[in-house]
């Protein structure tokens, strides 16, 4: 079905001068959709010209629409030659095809050049009108949402996770084709930027529809990659989870509020809750929307009947929060939260009244009775539906079990399948209310790959942690002849997911969590890299576990017992898959837990943690003999497990000197170059409490009966315990003393003390799931037997800690600080150092790209000096040899200040940082089943709550029928009217002009929102005349102090920029500063035209340089993603909710 | 090994005013990192000096591309490139916008032609500005001169309005191109002890009273509202008035008349008595005599050093202080209004006024 594009082109500004006897230029714009294009007038003369165009109109596929950008060239009339370009501007579309995002693209866009860079900017207005297709045979996928965020995003909760989702296409690179020798590179550029957009789109397009054939309605942990792979082609493939979301509008909102609300009809008929609804079979026969691709599907495995309850609790906060005012996320909303639990309102009214006819058992009253007599009021109905609502979930739990036991094959299966058969009996045989529990649910489909791209998740997720799975592979790249079957690429990656997926099963685990995938090229060698964390999960489980381990804690006195379940191991303790020391569990004292533990995803937010943690990261240098194809290969692939196997004993040894006993957001990158190879692995450590506390490293020397010798290795040993004391303070890492024997751990002999730990003996097919065997011993033994130990011990010591007032992890908040304030300032840096010394060894070259690295760090220390006390998260490294002797670093990070003076305490605070908030998004399940349990008994109880929801429940229906879409435009209004009052203060602004330094003032004081915050979310827009929002940008999923209240869509951008004047534009740095510059200001340009004021969850996926200083030219790529978005303060949200009840308080308010 | 490339690039464009300053001061990237060092950055933040190099190249790079922008104020405001806070765009321009005394008084009343930039180097050897940053003043100078040329309207405002400088600084403009555009002389010998605040001083009193646009705002806004260059050349008019203000010194009568006046306000209030008696006629005539001649464009020029030489040193070789010229101004001036036969009280009271505040400014004790 076609939807209708329409594109408007209103003005320029700060155009360049295109002609040089008048010093101006008379520009027209080719607007360009598909094949269709439309022009401007020309503007005579002008460099900022105003068009005003009429709408012009495109009327395409939904195909089309996902998978092309609009396309906007603003060209210099020429009445004799040529016209000339003057840039363009490429604008994705997808957010205006998904209902609950964009509406909308209105603004200023950068016109850029790939040869000239930005050169002006160009206003534009862009509208979609999307028929809704009813074709279930279609191709397009509107509507489903895609995020970068490798959580679930804010105000949404996740009704179901159906699993991992990939896609790859393949294509011919046009640098690469016979065209190019003809063609300018401008020319060749475009294509290129073209074609990647072209296929970008294509692939979000295919993945929605494996989403939509899963059920799902959304893309959480969105990751894009390009391969260039050069002569062979140009490879785009993505992951992602699929999941089912669903909107739980500013969810704090709703809980002050004493009226749970039955939902507004939802009556956009393109919006995605339709499809959502339709997902539960028992609707079917009653639904009125139309009919979507939903429907038609066979249900059977992805159907998700036990989730319908999920869905009032969320339209319940929806809709009370446009009554109500705010509260900021604490505590107090979880209780509040039960509610939804209870309170089983069937997704529509219409619906509701089912429950009554209800065969399931006993307690199933309570939640349903409540349920339906709080609807009742509104609607009358019919009845059958719900024995179809209990006969899918019995089918689904079904599906489930096969599900479990497929996952946990082997040994583990046995053991995993035992908790998961008593939940679905639970859930098949019980009640609805236990369904309620259940749908915090997120439920593993029985998928092929039981991987989550996920890296942090709602409390009960997770129930154990095995470890990191990774597997790598080399490939000799061929070029792809056809390029509409990709088979080979998909071969491969499937080839390595199996790997993965067995080194999971190892770990005793069903699935893997923090799943990643890269690649580097060099030449036609390629290694494929996938890693991720083995874990179980499931929720139920979890939960019972932890309510144990509460009940026994009690002489820790914390009183909200810390959640440890997750570092309990999951693999069988007497048939171990790798030697590992096991202990008990710190916490709890019941469970085994390995004494060291490496994950790729973040820290739970339920994690206790000893001190605060640090950025640990490993350095390795391998050099290589150049070589062509397959020997080229095996010699890399010779290699790679030992690189593996030191990056390992780095991050070991850093991590024992540090006195920490856990990783998180372990990414290890492993880069080829024509003759070498480069090891990066990053990671936060922390002190798990519920981990015994790592042991001491000591030093051996080889020849004991050198006196000499052993002085020096006394030396040596001193200066590490001297360290380790140091970093313990540095950390505050002081645990709770403990003596092995009151925890009763079963420490096994120290027989493996003495393994000499730089031995090569290791088999490198272990190799892959080797990171837990180095934890077998409590004392790690280094010997020093040659130089190169003593060089490795000394870079062990010279990883300089942050300086004061600094931290710094790479994941994404630092754990043990909770009080972020508002400052943010997010950074790309890129460093390319050139080795001159051509014959360099193994040994020097790790000591400069260690130097490498340090130097960076103290640079971003250095330059951000002004912000401190900060912590600069989510540190992403990426390490690339772009040419024989170069080695090339980029980093993005954030910096983000925090409060120094309560930095030491906990929890309370906890509740506004993300993890808190999540906590407060999601925990609502177990909370629910806790209520639900405690009132299994409850016919009195029943009556009571139903009363009250009665009441509520009309009343709030009177009150809210608006779609969440209107109350989104609610919020953009607010924000408006917001802006506007500024705008007013700002009248005093315009004085400026009389004395600068007083309006400036003038204009804090008129401004509502407390400095810097209030400049960059709504008001800047407004500030003075045509000035620019002020975005924000993080690689987080959040940004502190803020709430947002509406993803808009993601940010996926590529650019291509080329210089044959190097030289002028102050080299390579002058060039690529100025290009990171331009990028970053295009994806503002972007977001502030969606209506975003944030990016969160940004990443710089690609950053290729190619220079040829001696022919004055460098040409780079880069390729950015993120998910847009509009976040207010979190004290401001509170004013504006009230400011919107009270309809005119604003000036109040302000 | 070496650093190949290196930057750093935040979505808030970091800036250190201190670099600024001395990219500002045109301090080359190693002499900056010197000034850093030597300013003790590495002593409160332990770092190296690569760090501090590496952080100084960034920052220059920023303010190179930042350059082109500053150049026209308004755009920084709405370009799209550097994300940098309101607060901190107006600090740029201030900055960038601000000149040295020094530098400034040496090409006040110059030609901003392409003959004085190649006298920089001069300049620069002279003042110990650096010719870097004597070239963006320079070239400030000009960039303002050549806008404000083709607007219409008051000056300052203009100014104001344009470069988004603060009051003191868009007034300190106004002067230089004031200056620039009536050609003063200032360079001589004789003008040397006379520093840029001054003759900003005397620019402001000259634009505000002897111009077109002072005629009042009241007199223009009724007719053809803004007047081409109404700030920047003198009222012609009032050049010609000022032929008839001869009568006091060629009418003897006058002059003794004129001379009894002031002498009678002035006997016993001063030490210097004896001195301005005697000095009373000559000193009339020289003040006179500048006004009478104002309508050649050469004596305007001459304007200042007329001031210094008639008036002026006289008086100084006399040990007037600053409040006798003070109080022999005054009575001066008003005096005349007492004559009955003088008929030309407005244009007298309009050409004192000035005459009074510039003398002021300029008699330094």
């Amino acid at each position: 079905m076609p939807g209708k594009l329409k594109a408007k082109i209103v003005a320029g500004r700060h155009l360049p001068v295109m002609d040089r006897a008048s010093d101006l230029t008379d520009a027209f714009v080719e607007v360009k959709f598909g094949n269709t294009t439309f022009k401007t007038d020309v503007c005579p003369k002008s460099l900022n010209p105003q068009w005003n165009s009429e709408w012009f109109k495109f009327e395409v596929d939904d195909e089309d629409l996902q998978d092309e950008p609009l396309q906007i060239t603003v060209l210099d009339h020429d009445t004799y030659s040529a016209n000339d370009a003057i840039g363009k501007v490429y604008i994705d579309i997808d957010p205006l095809l998904c209902t609950e995002a964009a509406s909308i693209i209105s603004g200023w866009f950068p016109i850029y050049d790939t040869i000239h860079g930005i050169r002006g900017e160009i206003n534009v207005l862009v509208k979609v009108e999307l028929f809704n297709d009813l074709n279930r045979f279609r191709q397009s996928s509107c509507g489903v949402k895609f995020f970068c965020t490798t959580s679930i995003p804010y105000s949404y909760r996740a009704v179901m996770v159906h699993g991992f989702v990939e896609e790859l296409v393949v294509n011919e690179d046009p640098e690469y084709q016979w065209i190019d020798r003809i063609r300018t590179p401008r020319a060749s550029n475009e294509a290129r930027q073209r074609l990647i957009s072209l296929m970008s789109g294509e692939l979000q397009r295919k993945i929605g529809l494996k989403v939509l054939e899963m059920g799902g309605n959304a893309v959480v942990g969105y990751l894009q990659c390009f391969d260039l792979e050069g002569e062979s082609g140009l490879v785009v493939r993505a992951i992602g989870t699929a999941c089912t979301l669903e909107k739980f509008s500013s969810g704090s909102a709703s809980i002050t509020c004493p009226h749970p609300s039955t939902a507004p009809p939802s009556n956009a008929c393109n919006s995605p809750k339709d499809g959502k609804e339709l997902v539960f079979g028992e609707e079917l026969p009653l639904s009125s929307g139309p009919p979507t691709p939903f429907r038609a599907l066979p249900s059977s495995s992805s159907s998700p009947p036990p989730f319908s309850p999920s869905k009032p609790c969320s339209r319940q906060s929806s809709s009370s929060d446009t009554d109500l005012s705010l509260t900021p996320k604490t505590e107090e909303p979880l209780s509040v939260r039960r509610r939804p639990g209870i309170f089983l309102c069937p997704s529509s009214p219409i619906l509701s009244a089912d429950t009554l006819s209800l065969p399931g058992s006993g307690p199933a009253g309570c939640g349903h009775g409540s349920a339906h007599r709080a609807t009742t009021p509104a609607l009358p109905f019919s009845t059958q539906s719900d024995s179809a609502l209990l006969r899918k979930s019995v089918s689904f739990t079904e599906d489930l079990l096969l599900a479990a036991s497929g996952m946990g094959s082997g040994g583990s299966a046995g053991k995993e399948a035992g908790p998961l058969k008593t939940l679905l009996r639970q859930q098949t045989q019980t009640t609805l209310e236990q369904r309620g529990a259940s749908s915090s649910g997120l439920l593993l489909n029985a998928r092929e790959f039981p991987f989550f791209t996920l890296t942090s998740f709602p409390p009960g997720f997770l129930v154990h942690v095995g470890g990191v799975v990774s597997a790598r592979s080399v490939k000799l790249l061929d070029r792809i002849h056809n390029p509409d079957e990709p088979e080979t690429r998909d071969a491969w990656w499937e080839e390595i997911r199996q790997e993965i997926k067995s080194h999971a099963k190892a770990l005793g685990c069903h699935a893997v969590v923090g799943y990643s995938e890269n690649t580097s090229i060099c030449e036609e060698v390629c290694i494929l890299s996938a890693s991720g964390t083995a874990a179980i999960l499931n929720p139920r489980y979890m939960r019972e576990g932890c309510l144990d381990v509460g009940s026994i804690d009690h002489r820790f006195d914390d009183p909200s017992p810390p959640n440890c379940g997750f570092c309990h191991i999951p693999y069988d303790e007497l048939n171990m898959p790798f030697p590992a020391q096991l202990a008990y569990c710190y916490q709890c004292r019941r469970q085994k837990v390995p004494d060291v533990l490496f994950t790729t995803i973040d820290l739970p937010a339920e994690a206790a943690v000893t001190g605060k943690g640090c950025l640990i990261q490993a350095r390795l240098c391998r050099l290589k003999k150049k070589a062509q194809g397959e020997v080229n290969a095996t010699a890399i692939s010779n290699l790679l497990p030992f690189m593996e196997y030191e990056l390992h004993t780095q991050l070991m040894n850093k991590l024992k000197l540090r006195s920490m006993n856990a990783l998180f957001g372990l990414h290890i990158q492993i880069s080829v170059g024509e003759n070498m190879l480069l090891g990066l692995a990053s990671a936060t450590g922390v002190y798990l409490t519920a981990l015994p506390a790592p042991g001491g490293i000591q030093i051996a020397g080889k020849t004991p009966g050198d006196l000499n010798n052993e002085q020096h290795v006394a030396a040596i040993q001193k200066r590490i315990n001297d360290a380790i004391a140091k970093n313990k303070e540095l950390y505050q890492i002081n645990p709770p003393e403990l003596t092995d024997e009151g925890v009763g751990s079963p420490i096994p002999e120290p027989r493996q003390r003495s393994r000499i730990f730089r031995s090569h003996s290791e088999s490198s097919d272990e190799l892959s799931e080797l990171d837990l065997s180095h934890g077998k011993k409590d004392a790690f033994v280094l010997e020093i037997d040659d130089t190169d130990a003593v060089e490795d011990i000394h870079s062990l010591l010279t990883d300089a800690p942050p300086p004061a007032g600094f931290h710094s992890c790479s994941t994404e908040t630092m754990p043990g600080i909770y009080n972020w304030t508002s400052g943010i300032q997010m950074f790309t840096s890129v460093r390319v150092l050139r080795l001159n010394n051509t014959n360099l060894t193994n040994q020097g070259l790790n000591k400069i790209f260690t130097d490498l690295c340090e130097n960076l760090l103290k640079s971003f220390y250095f330059k951000l000096r002004s912000t401190v006390p900060c912590c600069l998260c989510h540190l992403n490294f990426t390490v690339a040899v772009p040419e024989e002797e170069l080695v090339q670093v980029s980093v993005t990070a954030v910096a983000m200040t925090f409060d120094k003076d309560q930095n030491q305490e906990k929890p309370p605070e906890k509740a506004t940082t993300k993890g808190g908030s999540e906590t407060e998004d999601q925990l609502q399940f177990p909370l629910e089943l806790s209520a639900d349990s405690s009132s299994t008994s409850p016919q009195p109880s029943k009556i009571s709550g139903v009363a009250e929801n009665t009441i509520v429940s009309t009343r709030a229906v009177s009150v809210d029928y608006g779609s969440f879409a209107d109350r989104c435009s609610t919020w953009l209004e607010l924000l408006r009217l917001k802006a506007h009052t500024i705008r007013r203060g700002s009248v005093k602004t315009s004085r400026r002009t009389q004395s600068l330094a007083h309006s400036v003032s003038s204009l804090e004081h008129c401004s509502p929102l407390p400095e810097g915050r209030s400049r960059s979310l709504c008001s800047s827009r407004s500030f003075g005349v045509g000035s620019v929002t002020m975005v924000k940008m993080t690689p987080l999923s959040f940004l502190p102090g803020t709430r947002i209240i509406k993803y808009l869509g993601i940010i996926n951008m590529f650019f291509i920029r080329e210089t044959t004047s190097l030289r002028e534009e102050g080299g390579v740095s002058g060039f690529l500063h100025s290009f990171i510059a331009e990028v970053f200001a295009m994806v503002r340009a972007h977001v502030a035209a969606l209506g975003g004021n944030a990016v969160v969850s940004y990443s710089m996926k690609d950053c290729v340089l190619m220079e040829n200083p001696n022919k004055n030219q460098a040409q780079c790529l880069i390729n950015v993603s993120g998910d847009a978005v509009i976040c207010v303060r979190e004290t401001d949200q509170e004013q504006t909710t009230n400011t919107g009840q009270t309809c005119g308080t604003i000036d109040g308010a302000t | 090994m070496a650093v190949e490339l290196d930057v750093f690039v935040g979505n808030t464009t970091i800036m250190d005013e201190e670099v600024y300053q001395l990219w500002l001061d045109g301090y080359t990237v190693n002499d900056a990192v010197r000034a850093r060092m030597e300013g003790g950055v590495l002593d409160e933040f332990d770092a190296t000096a690569d760090v501090l190099l590496s952080d100084t190249m960034d920052q220059y790079r920023t303010f190179q591309m930042c350059e082109r922008l500053l150049h026209s104020p308004a755009k920084l405001a709405n370009q799209l490139l550097f994300q940098i806070p309101p607060h901190r765009q107006t600090m740029l321009i201030e900055r960038y916008y601000a000149f040295d005394d020094v530098f400034v008084r040496e090409v006040l009343g110059k030609k901003l032609s392409k003959g004085t930039k190649k006298d920089l180097d001069d300049i620069s050897a002279k003042t110990g500005v650096t010719l870097k940053s004597c070239r963006r003043q320079f070239d400030n100078f000009k960039r303002i001169f050549k806008v404000v040329e083709e607007l219409k309207g008051p000056l300052v405002e203009n100014i104001r309005q344009h470069f988004l400088l603060s009051d003191k600084l868009a007034r300190d403009y106004a002067a230089i191109v004031f200056f620039a555009n009536n050609r003063f002389e200032t360079g001589k010998k004789k003008l040397q002890y006379i520093t840029f605040q001054d003759f900003a001083f005397c620019a402001g009193q000259l634009i505000n009273n002897w111009t077109v646009g002072a005629v009042g705002e009241g007199l223009c806004k009724t007719k053809n509202n803004m007047v081409e260059d109404m700030d920047v050349d003198l009222d012609k008019e009032f050049l010609q008035e000022l032929k008839e203000l001869k009568v006091l010194i060629t009418d003897k009568d006058l002059l003794d008349q004129h001379k009894s006046l002031v002498c009678t306000a002035l006997r016993g209030k001063t030490k210097a008595f004896n001195e301005m008696e005697a000095n009373f006629k000559n000193l009339s005539r020289g003040l006179v005599n500048i006004a009478t001649k104002l309508t050649n464009t050469k004596d305007v020029r001459d304007f200042f050093i007329d001031l210094v030489e008639k008036f002026i040193e006289p008086c100084r070789s006399d040990r007037w202080t600053a409040a006798d010229v003070k109080l022999y101004l005054t009575h001066y001036t008003n005096s005349a209004h007492i004559l009955d036969t003088f008929k030309h009280q407005v244009v007298w009271d309009r050409y004192m006024g000035v005459i009074k505040s510039c003398i002021f400014k300029m008699y330094h004790d």
